[in-house]
């Protein structure tokens, strides 16, 4: 099948589908790949590049729509300003389209395509799940906008994120706060952090105390008990209480950190206010905002959608196309995650796709299927059934009964009256031994309690050969006039001897290797 | 040499073999501790050779400069994934030689005993031989199990229990018949039907035993050749025999009872044999799909976390991949991670195995951790190399009360990031039991043999 990636054509957007490093791995798969000349250009990838490895150039979008089986988009389909014709109409009849699409916001576009009689496959509708996370393009693309808002901070901030201590005088380092710890929150955690920043953050999710704990930033605790966690790892929208709490913690905040990115989102809501006017107010002059939810609103109440304001004296950034701003980071990441929902769709590499209703991943995506609307897809089923708890009751039935203090004692009170019995009859000779005996069994106990198991084979090896010491029961018997004893001793005195040498032979080898 | 000359020379010989067990308690003095227990063997023989009792040298060098070279090219010869038979047939070579010695002392009519003291020798003799029978032929059958001449299951014959109590009876039997035929100088009869009933023993004894439980038995027959010397010791009224098959028997039932106690099972009901055999109900099932990996995502795995543990198991020693698990360790150490090897007591086929593979590999013993060291921080690790191991490291040992492995303290790397399992294919481990930490979500499967992949991962690692 052909899979046509056309030039992007909404304005600012620099991403392009396919790389020529991802098109090479498509090409493996069995599928041809055509690229609108230009498609590339604005991540810094020529059509050369795709040349080489065996891409199509096209030279218009209209062919390159026409000829495509399947066309593989970042943003939605829209209205094509040089051609003046809607970016659906160019889709061919019962045609194939994997982009963002956004079913819940885009309800026209979901009807137009269906009426296509398309199969649309929704980047932004990929399951979250272990196993789709390499195609997860919202997670990848969520990376680079954490990355880059640091980068833009950076950028309007006047000064260092590192504090140094120079002949110049003693310069304090940045104090960055970030708001939502998903995968756009940490990212800009590490970014912040890796470049010298005392990095705070704050999530309504109790269990991400860890990870932001792990990229070496300070949790911010409130004190306050609710659980914000919803389903799919994402937030929700939390209690009036909880959100007094929060924004008393955020307004002592503001006053003394200088940069802060805010990154909350609550699935299919506006995004929540929690930067007021006053809390912009009250921040130094010089203090850099950059909203990550400008798209749905924005975290603060100043941010305006795609500019950069100055609003008493803080630099507020509402850029919604943060990853497009590292256009060809986005594009090899995007790439990849398209590849492998390919790799998904065509599993017998033969470069015919299946578009199988059964994959847990696949129906997640796919948001039209031959023209039917099939989204939203029914909630994911864990890949784990619990085990059937059937067999407790059972269990709990087979307790051991209580210990009998009878049963406990008896072996006591027979080895007693074993060892009675035993002293009634036996020589004084044989106590002599026995005495040793009973001695050398509880050194040997005492010594052996302590022993490290790294030395277990080494101890062992070492006490077999020194349970060699038999050899001396051959010894003093080899030298009896009777042949038989004599050859029967000497037999013993050579297995023995193996025995010996072995033993301490292979254990000094061994213990040889035991370095630090 | 006077008597008492040879008698302090056995004390000494005796403070320098429990010198050298003490010593081989830790890892520093350790060497010292093999070079004490030399000194003590060198002590003891040379002083009974020079003792007066001795005057065929001939046959006593031969036999000893034969023995001692036969002993030392094996011993250097030996792969370290092969120790356990080594040590499983030295065992037999003990119990060999007890016997050979018990015979040869019962025919030797030289200084008569009467009475009560005549019966106990013959006693005696009869214990030392029935020990070192059953260690000889069960350490012969350990020894094929474990170079797998024979298979590792376990061979659980109908009513094995009632046959192993008749051979018991038997033998109390025959013995009371061998202390009557002895009052009129006979009894050669009796005690070698014995024997043959004491090898037979050995034998459906370690028959019976499966495979995951063989550092148990390796560790009980060493037991049980300390026992036969203390018994030879008896029988020649030798207190140096006699102390170190005492130290060597308690020192080998203690690491028998330690191995249990790791495996959470009763001492008797693993020499019992027979595995899984009193679990009640079925076993909950697992459902679920495995995940693989490749040795490239393995790679970056591995570049991406800063946390790693390396759990080895007897996978690792049958592909001799620990000097490749160790030159991965060298190199994510060298690239700044934190890199420790988790050791479960019972893991591979003799205790303390893995230790002394991945000393041959020279990984440091110091990142080296025991499972109770490191089982509470699992979930600092961001990565988990599982290398051939499997029910040391399954779930179900802790929650699934009708697994036939339950109550079995496991390494609990589940709790951590990822899990990575080398494997060579889905089927189940020794214990025949199978394992729901495969289908875990955090849990990969890397398939194919485990030193091959692991070069393929330093491969990805270097590269």
């Amino acid at each position: 099948m052909k899979i046509g990636i056309p030039k992007e054509i909404h304005e600012g957007e620099k991403r392009v589908a396919t790389t020529p490093e991802a098109a090479e791995q498509i090409i493996k798969l069995g599928f041809s790949v055509l690229v609108e000349s230009g498609a590339g250009v604005g991540a810094n990838i020529s059509d050369d590049a795709y040349k080489e490895v065996g891409v199509e150039i096209v030279d218009n979008a209209k062919t390159l729509w026409k000829d495509s089986d399947i066309v593989m988009k970042v943003r939605a389909p829209e209205r094509h300003p040089e051609l003046t014709i809607d970016e659906i109409d160019l889709l061919s009849e019962g045609g194939c389209l994997i982009s963002f699409i956004w079913p819940a916001q885009n309800e026209e576009l979901m009807q137009k395509l269906a009426a296509k009689n398309a199969t649309v496959l929704a980047m932004d509708s990929v399951p979250r799940m272990s196993r789709a996370q390499k195609l997860d393009a919202l997670s990848s693309m969520a990376n680079i906008a954490g990355y880059r808002a640091i980068v833009e901070a950076a950028q309007h901030f006047g000064r260092f994120f590192t504090g140094q201590i120079t002949a110049a005088g003693k310069i304090p380092p940045a104090k960055v706060l970030v708001i939502g710890a998903g995968v756009a929150g940490l990212a800009a955690i590490g970014a912040a952090k890796s470049m010298g920043a005392i990095v705070r953050a704050f999530d309504t999710r109790p269990e991400v105390k860890e990870q932001i704990e792990s990229m070496d930033a300070e949790f911010l605790m409130l004190d306050f008990k609710e659980e914000g966690s919803g389903t799919g790892g994402y937030a929700k929208t939390m209690s009036k209480e909880f959100i007094e709490a929060e924004m008393a913690l955020f307004a002592r905040q503001a006053m003394d950190v200088d940069i802060i990115i805010t990154t909350a989102l609550i699935p299919g809501k506006p995004a929540p206010e929690l930067i007021t006017e006053g809390m912009v107010k009250s921040m130094k002059p010089g203090s850099v905002i950059v909203d990550l939810a400008a798209e749905q609103g924005g975290n603060c109440a100043l941010t305006e959608k795609d500019q950069v304001v100055v609003k008493h004296g803080v630099t507020i950034i509402g850029y919604t196309n943060l990853p497009s701003r590292l256009a060809n980071q986005s594009s090899q990441l995007y790439a990849t995650n398209l590849r492998h929902l390919l790799t998904e769709l065509c599993p017998e590499k033969n470069g015919e796709i299946n578009v199988n209703m059964d994959d847990e991943v696949i129906r997640g995506a796919t948001v039209i299927k031959e023209g039917k609307i099939t989204w939203p897809p029914p909630p994911p089923k864990l890949s784990v059934t619990p085990p059937p708890q059937t067999e407790a009751p059972a269990y709990a039935a087979q307790e051991p009964p209580k210990a009998q203090p009878i049963k406990q004692l008896l072996p006591l009170i027979l080895g007693g009256l074993a060892l009675f019995a035993l002293g009634a009859v036996a020589p004084e000779a044989f106590m002599s031994h026995f005495t040793v005996f009973v001695l050398a069994c509880f050194i040997g106990y005492q010594v052996i309690w302590n022993v490290s198991p790294s030395l277990h084979t080494p101890l062992m090896s070492v006490t077999n050969a020194i349970s060699g010491i038999i050899v001396i029961g051959a010894l003093v018997q080899v030298s009896k006039p009777d042949n038989i004893i004599s050859i029967l001793a000497g037999l013993a005195i050579f297995i023995a001897s193996i025995n010996i040498a072995g033993g301490f032979l292979v254990t000094r080898r061994m213990l040889e290797m035991f370095r630090k | 040499m006077s008597h008492s000359l040879v008698t302090m020379a056995y004390i000494a010989a005796t403070i320098l073999f429990i010198f050298s067990l003490s010593g081989l308690s830790k890892q520093e003095t350790a060497r010292r501790g093999n070079y004490y227990g030399m000194l003590g063997m060198a002590i003891a023989i040379v002083a009974t050779a020079l003792s007066g009792q001795v005057t065929s040298y001939g046959v006593l060098l031969g036999a000893l400069v034969l023995g001692g070279a036969i002993g030392t090219r094996a011993a250097l010869k030996v792969e370290m994934t092969q120790m356990p038979e080594l040590v499983a047939i030295m065992h037999s070579l003990v119990g060999m030689a007890a016997v050979l010695v018990g015979y040869a002392n019962f025919m030797d009519t030289s200084n008569p005993l009467i009475g009560v003291e005549k019966t106990i020798h013959e006693v005696e003799i009869y214990i030392g031989i029935l020990i070192g029978a059953v260690t000889f032929s069960g350490s012969v059958i350990a020894f094929c199990k474990l170079s797998e001449k024979i298979s590792g299951k376990p061979l659980l014959l109908p009513g094995r229990h009632w046959m192993n109590l008749v051979l018991l009876i038997a033998a109390v039997v025959f013995g009371g018949i061998f202390l009557q035929q002895t009052e009129s100088g006979a009894g050669i009869l009796p005690l070698a039907i014995m024997t043959a009933i004491a090898l037979i023993f050995g034998v459906h004894m370690v028959m019976a035993i499966g495979g995951a439980d063989m550092p148990v038995v390796v560790s009980m027959l060493n037991s049980y050749s300390g026992w036969a010397a203390a018994a030879t010791g008896f029988m020649l009224s030798n207190d140096l025999l006699i102390v170190t098959g005492a130290l060597v028997g308690s020192s080998g039932a203690i690491l028998s009872y330690i191995m249990c106690r790791a495996m959470n099972r009763h001492f008797l009901s693993v020499i019992a044999g027979g595995f899984g055999t009193g679990a009640g109900g079925p076993e909950a099932v697992i459902e679920g799909e495995v995940q693989p990996i490749d040795a490239q995502e393995t790679a970056q795995l591995l570049l991406d976390a800063k946390n790693i543990m390396i759990i080895p198991g007897y996978g690792m020693a049958v592909a001799q991949a620990q000097h490749t698990v160790n030159e991965i360790t060298k190199l994510l150490r060298e690239k700044g991670k934190k890199v420790g090897f988790g050791i479960h007591p019972v893991a591979g086929r003799m205790p303390g195995h893995m230790n002394v593979l991945l000393a041959e590999a020279k990984v440091p013993y110091d990142i080296v951790y025991e499972m109770d060291e490191i089982n509470e921080d699992f979930h600092n690790v961001d990565v988990t190399i599982v290398i051939g191991a499997n029910d040391i490291v399954n779930p179900s040992a802790l929650d699934d009360p009708n697994s036939p492995i339950a109550g079995m303290p496991v390494l609990e790397c589940w709790k951590g990031g990822t899990t990575i399992v080398l494997k060579r294919s889905m089927a189940s481990g020794y214990a025949g039991v199978g394992n729901p930490l495969f289908v875990k979500e955090n849990t990969r499967m890397l398939f194919g043999d485990a030193n091959a992949t692991m070069q393929a991962v330093l491969k990805e690692l270097k590269g």
